[in-house]
């Protein structure tokens, strides 16, 4: 109980706050020796009976669950934030080529669709009308985990529609983040100065410019990790996704009170390390916090 | 004779803006020559920095070079390609910056920026040899080699401004151009860092462009003396007979600001008025609405750069034999 | 300056498109029942039965639903109250966005300590599963919950960009004069604070107006809006839940969501313009 209460207590203060209270809004038990209870329990490894799934134990149901959403979306956010990031740049240093205006300007469009319409649409295309992919599901229900191999290759073959969705959705908003950044950093005395010295001006794009115009976009991922766990709800509801998303939705509508709670537990856990991860990186990779704490 | 280095011909640069071209640098040309310590004063605004950036091509956005040339040992650095330029920048003509509170990158060390350019024009150097010369350098400027490790925020102001001096010294250039380099710092350290760009003139010989607002740093280290306004130069030469024998108003204007610690309390002048608008100069010489000698002619003509006594230019109607004749156009 | 700003906003060409762009959409929804060949629920004329998940033919250019209802028609009498959701939901949750930010930014102290925890409090949930549960437990369905749902939730990030934004002006000079000749915390913060943050305000608007318009979107398609009303979301639902992928009914799923693109697009660009607009840096050179 300690070493979690620890761990807990390293992350930042306020945001442990704002869990708890969080919590508390959505409990229905808001008292706080059953809250402690319930941690307890969550400890021992029992948080209690899943009331549709009966009598399976909600620790089971998540567990089931809980590996496809991390992979999914887990992978799907690390590649829209790579892909993303790395336009973001082009895009903000060559910024009067007609290719940077296209691109900028197709994201824009693609950020202004909701994006579970976008599944929607990439099902049609090559689900439906092609059949290239499957029409959803996690992996084809012929193989097993003893299949080995064809078993991977049949969960990477159901995952990459949901996957192109999220990465395409989501690109642009990592594309936009690091590029107004860049744009303000281009703008700063030391790149002139990178020029002045004769650098060669790919070390400018990567050590002087990008290396300063990411450090929010890095924090800004730890977060978005953070986010998986809720994010992924109308996703693996339009793909039947078996993730956490989808079983959210139907405790919802099902009223499954304990499930509900387990999982906001697991969003409140999940933010709580991205916080932390985030707080990290960021004292990793600029050398002007590591020494202050002001 | 010594050999010149720079030679700057008919200068013009600025700003494309949607009111027009903005010249900040209207026709100047002087002469540097080796180990001649130029120094160029004027208000905020007239130009002296524009023409720093333009002698390495580095106006950017809407600045650009309009025409004119600048001859370094027989090239013409207007008309180089970006790739010629990169090799010489720094190399050849390095640059000390006017704020040095920005001017290092913050998340590398200054071993990594000191080094990097060494490495970026000389390829085949081994790194361990390019961080023995950059620790070299800071003992120049006094600063231990210990802190090569250390990221710019960690030092202070008069710290960074010498790293920066350190830094242009790194490859050893012909010129380096110092654009206000004092300006942000308190007086004290102003004179340490003045007094250590002349020690280390001694050694390394290298020609200085300097760039200010305040005339009293110059004075004492200048060989020369250049004075703008309005994006001319309106005098130039030897700094003692500039500062001693001004022949130019405005420079005149300029030496009578500064009051000196010592000595009698003198009428303290000043210049009253402010620089011309770009986009409504005035007729004849920019300076005679300010010009407490303005004579007709001043208003008419634009009076032409001559050299009124040996090695010493201005462009006044004043200086010319017969000048107080108000009606004749002595062109 | 703040005429500067409209002129400014007015001449640039990326404004202007998603302006036009969105004055159509409002013009059709105004117009709508003047504009669209039939009702939203009509499923016969003349007597005569409307066909049934019928794919587009001239009489209905996009088609019928399952219930025989003209999908041209539903898309132009939805556009009323998408619209009308999206635009409130943005006004709603900018204004309080905007109070709480210039609040907890000018009062600073306690204060802004306890209004940030709150903030943060909601910030820091992930909204989706929030607003999920949110619209689940309220009783109702329609549109009043979601606008309800959907400002509870997103208010608070405009909040803390308004909030850092009003700390930053309030430590310049002109504040501080004000202060000292003794101006009302309440008149400065109106007065002199406010049209400085305009173009913040503005951006926070559009970004918040969006997220409403796909937030209001999604809950609808999981059916936690009314699934009688007629907006985009709705039939994005009922096309859904009649299988009209997998019927190849192109026609009944593609269109709402082009429109919600389209006007998505039309507030991305005008945000674009102001953000061009207020930082003179990403002006384009």
């Amino acid at each position: 109980m300690s070493i979690l209460v620890n761990r807990i207590q390293g992350a930042d203060a306020e945001s442990i706050d704002a869990i708890r209270a969080a919590f508390g809004i959505d409990t229905n038990k808001s008292i706080v020796t059953q809250y402690f209870e319930y941690l307890h329990n969550f400890i021992k490894g029992d948080l209690g009976v899943s009331l549709t799934n009966f009598p399976t134990k909600v620790w089971d149901v998540l567990a089931q669950a809980l590996p496809w959403t991390i992979g999914l979306m887990g992978l799907a956010t690390l590649f829209s934030f790579m892909l993303g990031t790395m336009m973001g740049i082009f895009v903000a240093w060559r910024r009067d080529t007609k290719l940077s205006h296209t691109i900028l300007g197709l994201f824009l469009f693609i950020r202004s669709f909701p994006y579970f319409w976008l599944g929607l649409i990439l099902v049609y295309f090559f689900a439906f009308q092609n059949t290239i992919f499957p029409l959803g599901g996690a992996y084809s229900i012929r193989y097993s985990k003893a299949d080995g191999w064809d078993y991977i290759l049949s969960i990477l073959y159901h995952g990459l529609l949901p996957g192109l969705t999220i990465t395409i959705s989501s690109m642009g908003y990592w594309m936009l983040m690091i590029r107004n950044n860049m744009i303000n950093v281009l703008a700063e005395d030391y790149i002139l100065v990178a020029k002045a010295k004769g650098l060669p001006l790919n070390r400018i794009k990567t050590y002087y410019a990008a290396k300063n115009a990411i450090l929010p976009s890095v924090s800004g991922f730890a977060m978005a990790l953070g986010f998986i766990i809720g994010g992924s709800i109308v996703t693996e509801i339009v793909f039947s996704y078996p993730g956490i998303g989808f079983m959210l939705f139907q405790a919802v509508q099902q009223q499954d009170y304990p499930l509900l709670q387990a999982i906001f537990l697991f969003i409140a856990i999940g933010v709580l390390i991205a916080n932390f991860l985030s707080d990290i990186m960021i004292m990793i990779l600029d050398p002007r916090v590591r020494d202050g704490s002001k | 004779m010594e050999s010149l280095v720079l030679k700057i011909t008919d200068l013009e640069a600025g700003y494309v803006t949607k009111g027009g071209d903005f010249k900040a640098v209207d026709r100047v040309s002087f002469n540097l020559k080796k180990g001649e310590f130029l120094g160029i004063a004027g208000e905020s605004g007239c130009g002296k920095s524009t023409l720093a950036y333009a002698i390495l091509n580095l106006l950017e956005d809407n600045g650009k070079i309009f025409s004119g040339s600048i001859h370094f040992k027989e090239k013409d650095l207007v008309q180089l390609s970006e790739k010629e330029l990169t090799q010489i920048r720094w190399r050849d003509i390095s640059m000390v910056f006017q704020s040095a509170m920005n001017a290092l990158n913050p998340v590398l060390t200054i071993e990594d920026q000191l080094v990097d350019v060494i490495l970026a024009h000389h390829k085949k150097l081994a790194p361990k040899k390019a961080v023995e010369r950059a620790a070299e350098m800071l003992e120049l400027v006094d600063i231990t080699a210990d802190r090569l490790k250390a990221y710019p925020h960690q030092l202070s102001g008069g710290m960074k401004q010498r790293v920066m001096i350190a830094m242009a010294l790194m490859l050893e250039p012909e010129i380096i151009i110092m654009d206000e380099p004092t300006t942000a710092l308190d007086v004290v350290v102003q004179r340490t860092i003045i007094e250590k760009i002349a020690d280390l003139r001694n050694i390394f010989n290298f020609s200085v462009i300097f760039i200010t607002h305040d005339l009293s740093l110059l004075v004492e280290i200048s060989d020369t003396l250049a004075i703008m306004y309005s994006g001319e130069i309106i005098e130039y030469g030897p700094a003692d007979q500039v500062y001693s024998a001004p022949i130019h108003p405005y420079t005149k204007g300029l030496m009578d600001s500064f009051p000196p610690l010592t000595g009698e309390l003198i009428e303290f002048g000043g210049i009253a008025g402010k620089p011309p608008d770009f986009l409504k100069l005035p007729s004849g010489c920019r300076f005679h609405p300010r010009c407490s000698k303005k004579m007709p002619i001043c208003v008419s003509t634009v009076p032409d750069f001559e050299e009124i006594k040996t090695d010493h230019s201005a462009s006044c109607f004043l200086s010319k034999p017969g000048s107080n004749q108000p009606t004749t156009d002595l062109k | 300056m703040i005429k500067d700003m409209f002129r400014l906003f007015f001449e640039n060409k990326k404004a202007l498109s998603g302006l036009i762009i969105l004055i159509c959409f409002i013009f059709v929804a105004v117009a709508a029942p003047l504009v669209a060949p039939y009702g939203p629920k009509q499923n016969e004329m003349d007597g005569k039965s409307f066909p049934l998940m019928d794919s587009p033919s001239p009489r209905h250019i996009l088609g019928t639903t399952h219930a025989g209802y003209d999908i041209f028609s539903r898309l132009i009498h939805g556009t009323q109250l998408t619209l009308g959701v999206g635009l409130t939901t943005g006004i709603i949750t900018t204004f309080v966005s905007l109070l709480v930010g210039l609040f907890s930014g000018y009062m600073k102290g306690p204060i802004d300590d306890g209004i940030s925890f709150i903030t943060n409090v909601f910030l820091v949930i992930p909204s989706l599963p929030l607003i999920i549960v949110i619209a689940s437990y309220v009783p109702m369905r329609g549109v009043i919950p979601i606008i309800f749902v959907l400002s509870i939730t997103g208010w608070a990030w405009g909040a803390r960009v308004v909030r850092a934004q009003v700390l930053s002006i309030g430590e310049r000079e002109f504040i501080k004069v004000s202060e000292v000749l003794g101006e009302r915390p309440i008149v400065i913060v109106f007065r002199e604070i406010l049209p400085n943050i305009i173009s913040l305000v503005m951006a926070t608007f559009f970004t918040s107006t969006i997220a409403a318009i796909i937030g209001e979107a999604t809950l609808e398609f999981i059916g936690l809006g009314n699934v009688a009303a007629v907006t985009w979301g709705t039939m994005l639902f009922w096309a859904q839940n009649n299988g009209a992928l997998l019927f190849g009914a192109w026609w009944w799923f593609l269109p709402p969501g082009v429109c919600i693109g389209l006007l998505g697009t039309s507030f991305a660009l005008m945000n674009f313009a102001i953000d061009e607009i207020s930082n003179p840096k990403i002006r384009k050179r």
